[in-house]
Order: C-alpha cells, then structure tokens, then sequence
C-alpha cells in the first residue's frame, strides 16, 4: 500500500482552496483591525423596520468580507471531515481516514448538540451554555474527548491498532506509513509510529480514556473533602477556621512536584502511606451524603432511617472495595466481596491529585460561605430554628452552586494538567501505559529528529484542557447572566 | 503594620517547620533508608547488616530527634558502631570525635552532603539557585510586561475585538502546560522535521553563556503558562476599575480616552495583578521543574527532580527548605504589598 499523505488526491483541490482563502481572511483582518483605528466611533442608527443599520463605508465592507471568508475556512476545513468519513480509506488522506475514524464520535455530537438546542430553553443553566459561542465551541471540544475515550474505552471503535502491539518496521516512521502486508489488521500508521513501533494515534485515543476516567472523578472527590471541610470553616469561623485555614495553606504552600515525588515512588507507596490518605479522602463523599440526607430529613425519622440505610449502605460497599487493595498494606475484603479492583499505581496518582487540589476547593468553598452567610435568608433560616448543616447544605451550598461549576470545570483542566505532570516524570503509572504525560514523556527524548511521537498527545491534552477553560468561561457568562 | 507582619512571619515560620518537618517524614521513612543503605554500603546487604549500619549512623533514632538534630537544635549523635567506629553527624571523616562541634544541623549552616553529587549540599543549591535565578529573571522580564500590556488592552475595552481576541489567547496559553508548549516549541523550532532550526532544543550550554538561541525556548515556554493568568487577572481587574463612577466622571469631563486609561485607570488596575504576580512564583517553581527537565538546564528543578529520582535524603531536604520558603516569603511580600499598595487597607 501507499503512504498516505495529509489530505490525500482531494487534496489536490481543496489544498490550494483553503491556502487561498486562509491568505485572504489573514489580510482581511489585518486591513479591518488597521481600518478600524481610523473610523469614526459607531452610531447605532436603525432601519425604518427597527433593525440595526449595518455599518458602511469600507470598514463596513471588510467587516462583511472577515465573515464571509471565515465561514468559507470552515467550509472547506468541514468538507475535509466529511469527505473524510464519506470516501473510502486514502481519498482524503490522513485527516479523512481519523475523520473516518472518529464517525460515531460525530454522530454522538451532532446528536447531542441537536438534542441540546432544540430543548435548550428547558434545561436550565446547561440549556443557556447553548446561547454562548464560547460555551458551545468549549462544550463541543469536550465532548469529542469524552465520546472518543468512552467509544475506545468501552466499545473499542475508534482506535485503529493495539496500543501496545509493535510493528518493528514502523519505529519512528512519519505519519500516514502504510502497515506491512503480512499484518492482518487497520493498514496504516495514521499518525506515525513511536520510538517503540507503536501506532501514535491509537495510543492517543486510548490515552484519553485514562484521563476522562481519572480527572472528573478526582476532582469530584476534591470538592467532596473541599466542601465538607470548607463550609464549617466559613459558617462558624473562629478556631476551626484557623486550624482548617492553616492546614490548607500548608498544603498549597507545598511545591505539587516534590509532593508528588514524595508520595508516588515505589518506597512511600509500600509503607502504605498513599492507601491511608486514600481511606482518610475517600470517606468524606459518605459524610457529606450523611449529613446532606440527615439535615434534610432528620425530622421524618421514618422517611431518613431507611434512605440513609440504602445509600450509606451501598456507597460504604463501594468506599470498602475501592480502598482494599490486593498487594497493599490495606487489604481485607475477602475477593468475594471486593466488588472491583483498582490498580494500585492509578489509586496512588488519584489519591495524590485529590490532595493537591481539595485545599484549593477549600479556599474557594470557604470564601463563598463567608460571603453567603450574611444573606437575609440565612438570617430567615436561623430564625426557623434550622440546624446549622441544613443552613449550610441547603440553603448556602445552592446557592453558591454558580462559581462552584465553573470552577469545577477549570479544575478538571487543572487536574489533566497534573496527570500530565505525573506521566511526564514517569511517577504513578506504568511505564507502557498510553496515557497522555507518559507518551510525551517517552517521545521527548527524540524529539528534535522525530517530533511527532510527543506533537500527538501534547496537542490532545492541550485541545482538552483548552475546551474545559472555554467551557467554563462560558458557563461564567451566562450564570453571571441571572 | 508591625504587628500584622510579625505575626504573618510567626505563622510562616510554623509552616515551615511544619512543612520541613513533613518531607524529613517522608524522606526518612523506612523503605527509603534501607534503599539508601544498599546504595551507599552493597546491593546485597542482609537486612540485619541494614538495620546495624543505619543504627551506626544515627537513623534508628525516633523521628523527632533525628529532625531536631537535622535542624541543629538538639545536639547531634555520637554513636559508637558495632564495628568499633565512633560516627557522629557533626564529625567529618577525617576529624577526631573531640574537636567536633556540639550542633551541626540547617540552622548552624550545615546542610549535610549530597549523595549523588558527592558535594555539599550548600553549595550546590547555591549555585543551582544561581542558574534558576538566570532564568527566572529573564521570564519574568518577559512574562510580567506583556502579561499586563495584554490585559489592561484587553481590558480597556470590555466586549471590543481585541478584548475577545486578547481574552481567547490568554485562555489558550493557561490551558497549555509547560511539557505541551515546550514539546511544541521544540517541534516547530527547533526540530529537523519542520526545517525551522532558529532556536536549540536544549539549554544546557546557556548555563555557562545564555544567548537568544539556547535560551528562548526554555523562557518562553515558562513565561507562557503564567502570562495567560496574570494577563486575565489584570484584565478583570482592569474592567471593574473601567465601570467605577470617578473614571465616568473623568469622562463626562471630557478627558482623552489615552489620560483616563494611563492616569485615572492604570494605577487603581494594577494593585490585583501585583498579588496575583506574587503568587505565581509556587506555579513558576513547577514550571520551572518542568522546563528544566525538559530543556536540559541543570538549574534548580533539575536538581529537585535528580535527588528525589536517586534518593539523596540530603539533597532533598535542601531544595525543598529552599522551595518552602521561597512560597512562603512570596506570600508574605503578596500580603504585605497588597496591605501596601491599597490604601483604604493601609489607612484603616
């Protein structure tokens, strides 16, 4: 088989189509920002039906011309993932065969984002990200990440080759090298192969599986011991803020990377250390769930008993497993028992990143309540004769829900970024694993002859974190909008 | 004032022993001791012959104690061997038992040896600091200027073109790491695949003489992460000052858009960013950990990430007291600066 270029013999047209029109929107722009330092300031004039009048005169024109040329751009960069999944494998080189690729991940986002729309009106704040250009480009960045980890995670679609198989032929080869004949399997290396001959792209892909399965659930768990810490703290004050404050501030004085050193090499994790923190953060999502549950219904003991049964119940089943590890110091779940297993390098990273970030939470939590806690409704509160965790849990928390999600969504990036960190000096996760830091990490030690080993999850992680920030700004818009 | 800056250092002086204290834990822990023991002595010591040479060497004390010898206010040990040697932390190996000092731990100046580098520990933090020191300077000249320039642009004009388009690209640089924009300034420029080979891909010879070449990327890739924030902090800081009544006054007034930005908005802007500065140099330490591994430059991140991969207790020690309280005293100048700096705090 042939090498696979970029974009293939539909390349031949749409190439020089999107240089021409990529040339033209640049000049456009730099003429229209150039323009626009000499126009006289605007003034909203309307048409005699009451819409705006456009602006004229030849600042009026290029503005016309920016858009035009730039929906033009996203034409042509549209027609080359469509083409993509439509034409067989090769028409439209490598971006269409990863456009092929990632087919059901488009179908899933479309779908998503027509569902999203047409219903936007009824789903509250997740309805009115729908109305922010940023939300919605952050939103959709994310999502492709979370479709394409769980397609590969859990259907194994998306990538095209075993991540760990090697194909010796193809070590540190460009992207598009066609896979030996003898080999049964997907014929190409889409985006190269690695110092080991391993498919960079399928590693890729599969690297965002470990990360979609780690980061949101970290950072979860950081704002369960965030709030179920932060909130007393602000509410009562005194003494047990001091003491809180100035735990969380020795932590956050701590530099993240020789607290990770110290906590994820093979010495400290066989003292048990890791698993011990582990139990200690791990039980505070079953004490915020008690004591949500128990303010609320405290009153209605016949109602409370059985629900707080069921959920502590299950939820402490859950925290035994997760915390009893074969081959550690914490081990005592017969295997009957132990509903799952997880590998003992992915819990010492997720503990680690937990603790980094829930003195940030903390912080975050803390302030707001000390700001919320002079509100009228409080004050209404108290005067009901309300106990101070149903002030706390239902009447401070909701309404403090604002910052608290879009801070969530910075602090997934956030937590990628440590992940990141983690796999780039080798702490935590076995050496092999496609995650994103470890595979930048292996290719950069070649990266000045063969770059494009590390270029392929480095810019993964970046499209990621970029898409959570983007998120997130634009969910602060439109919260900021009630 | 006095009394706010006093008590700021009592509290930073109990996290930093209760911070130091941690990491001695931490790095003094069993496992890590007996790795030592098989380092230093033999690979195939029994664990009887580990457990008497770390006992010779004073490591079988309580926790408590050998953290108060290291940091010099207990005295140190004198233990006589099983094998008839007298060892004692403060005694050098060619000195007598007798004329050794009393105390020798971090506060009397002796930081003890690196076991990597066979060098005491002080000098070399001393001159991986000097190195660090190079760098940060210059990511600094070029992070804080910018980070700024960028923000009160952006700022100046809530909503405008180039609010969007400033906004859009601090966004993009606090969302890209250190390891992905060296990886990428790497790729681009410096790699034989792009052909663009204008700047070294490593910055280990601008550790005797640093030059635009070999030491562009390695600034710029740390200066990037950080610009992004401290551009969007003073960006918001900027828009609130460009709402408050006395600027629209200065409007209604007729003062040039230029004056009320340079003279009326500027100085009131810039009291946030200044914390906020402050308090990137935690970050900056990671990135510069980062960076330093990434470009070769065997500055004091490099260091850090050398001693805690070969287990050089003492080494470690040393960098991370450094590290603690290069936090801590950032802090402290945030805190004070911004009681400074304001003046409705300072007055009241």
């Amino acid at each position: 088989m042939e090498p696979l270029s970029w974009t293939g013999p539909i390349g031949t047209y749409l190439d020089p189509a999107l240089e021409i029109v990529a040339l033209l929107f640049v000049a456009a722009v730099v003429v229209q920002t150039v323009l626009s330092y000499f126009a006289p300031a605007l003034t909203l004039q309307s048409n005699p039906d009451g819409t705006l009048m456009a602006r004229g005169g030849a600042l009026g024109l290029f503005e016309k011309l920016v858009k035009w040329l730039f929906l033009a751009l996203i034409v042509i960069v549209l027609a080359f993932l469509v083409l993509g999944v439509f034409l067989p494998v090769g028409d439209v080189g490598i971006i269409g065969a990863m456009s092929k690729q990632f087919t059901p991940v488009w179908i899933s986002l479309i779908a998503t984002f027509a569902v999203s729309i047409y219903y936007k009106r009824r789903l509250g704040l997740y309805g009115k990200l729908f109305d922010s250009m940023i939300g919605m480009i952050g939103f959709g960045i994310v999502m492709f990440w979370v479709f394409t980890a769980v397609y590969t995670g859990v259907f194994h679609l998306i990538a095209t080759l075993d991540p760990l198989s090697q194909v010796a032929a193809l070590k540190n080869k460009p992207p598009g090298m066609p896979v030996p004949e003898s080999n049964d399997s997907y014929g190409w290396y889409l985006l190269g192969g690695d110092n080991l001959a391993r498919d960079v792209f399928s590693r890729m892909v599969e690297g965002s599986w470990i990360v979609v399965q780690i980061a949101p659930l970290a950072t979860l768990f950081a704002f369960m011991v965030g709030i179920t810490l932060g909130l007393p703290a602000g509410y009562y004050g005194g003494r047990l803020d001091t003491a809180l404050s100035f735990l969380a501030n020795l932590i956050l004085a701590f530099p993240v990377i020789l607290l990770f050193y110290l906590l994820v090499t093979p010495e400290i994790v066989s003292t048990g250390i890791p698993s011990f923190m582990g139990m200690f953060l791990f039980i505070f999502p079953l004490i915020f769930t008690l004591v949500l549950l128990n303010s609320r219904y405290h009153t209605q003991p016949a109602k409370r008993t059985p629900i707080l049964v069921i959920v502590l119940g299950l939820m402490g089943w859950v925290y035994l497993s997760m915390i009893s590890q074969e081959g550690t110091v914490v081990h005592f779940l017969p295997a009957g028992v132990d509903l799952f297993d997880v590998p003992s390098g992915i819990l010492v990273v997720f503990v680690s990143v937990v603790f980094v970030n829930s003195p940030t939470v903390f912080r975050i939590v803390r302030g707001l309540t000390l700001d919320l806690r002079t509100r009228d409704y409080v004050a209404a509160a108290q005067t009901r004769g309300e106990g101070p965790w149903y002030i706390m849990l239902w009447e401070i928390l909701p309404n403090a829900r604002g910052p608290l999600i879009v801070d969530f969504c910075l602090r997934i990036g956030y937590t990628t970024i440590l992940l990141g960190t983690l796999g780039f000096f080798g702490l935590g996760l076995p050496p092999e694993s496609p995650d994103w830091g470890s595979t930048i990490n292996d290719g950069r030690k070649l990266l000045s002859i063969y770059p494009h080993p590390a270029l392929a999850p480095a810019l993964a992680l970046l499209s990621l974190v970029l898409g959570l920030n983007l998120l997130a700004d634009g969910l602060r818009e439109e919260s900021l909008k009630d | 004032m006095g009394l706010f800056i006093l008590r700021r250092l009592g509290v930073m002086l109990l996290t930093a022993l209760c911070l130091t204290f941690i990491v001695f834990f931490l790095t003094n822990l069993g496992p890590n001791l007996e790795k030592l023991a098989k380092t230093e002595a033999s690979v195939r010591m029994s664990d009887d012959a580990v457990t008497t040479w770390l006992a010779n060497r004073g490591y079988a004390q309580p926790m408590l104690v050998k953290y108060g010898e290291w940091l010099g206010v207990l005295p140190g040990y004198v233990i006589e061997g099983t094998d008839g040697v007298t060892r004692g932390l403060c005694i050098h190996p060619d000195q007598k038992p007798e004329d050794a000092h009393k105390f020798c731990g971090v506060l009397q100046g002796d930081w003890g040896q690196s076991s990597v580098f066979k060098d005491s520990v002080l000098s070399i933090v001393g001159t991986r600091l000097g190195l660090t020191g190079k760098l940060m300077l210059w990511v600094l000249i070029v992070m804080v200027p910018t980070a700024l320039v960028v923000g009160v642009l952006a700022g100046m004009n809530e909503g405008s073109r180039t609010d969007r388009v400033l906004s859009t690209l601090s966004i993009t640089t606090t969302a890209t790491p250190e390891y992905v924009s060296g990886v990428v300034f790497i790729a681009v420029f410096a790699s034989a695949a792009m052909g663009l080979r204008w700047f070294n891909g490593s910055a280990t010879s601008a550790m005797a003489h640093a030059t635009f070449v070999n030491f562009t990327l390695p600034v710029l890739t740390i200066a990037m992460y950080g610009m992004g924030y401290i551009a969007r902090m003073t960006r918001a800081s900027m828009t609130e000052v460009m709402t408050a009544q006395y600027i629209r006054t200065a409007r209604l007034k007729g003062v040039s858009f230029r004056n009320i930005v340079l003279k009326h908005a500027l100085r009131n802007a810039l009291i946030a960013p200044f914390t906020v500065i402050m308090l990137q140099f935690p970050w900056l330490l990671n990135g510069v950990v980062i960076t330093e591994t990434l470009f070769n430059y065997k500055g004091f991140g490099w260091t850090l990430v050398t001693a805690a991969s070969n287990n050089d207790i003492q080494l470690l020690m040393g960098v991370s007291v450094v590290s603690v309280f290069v936090v801590l005293f950032t802090q402290l100048i945030s805190d004070i600066g911004y009681v400074f700096l304001n003046p409705r705090i300072r007055i009241s």
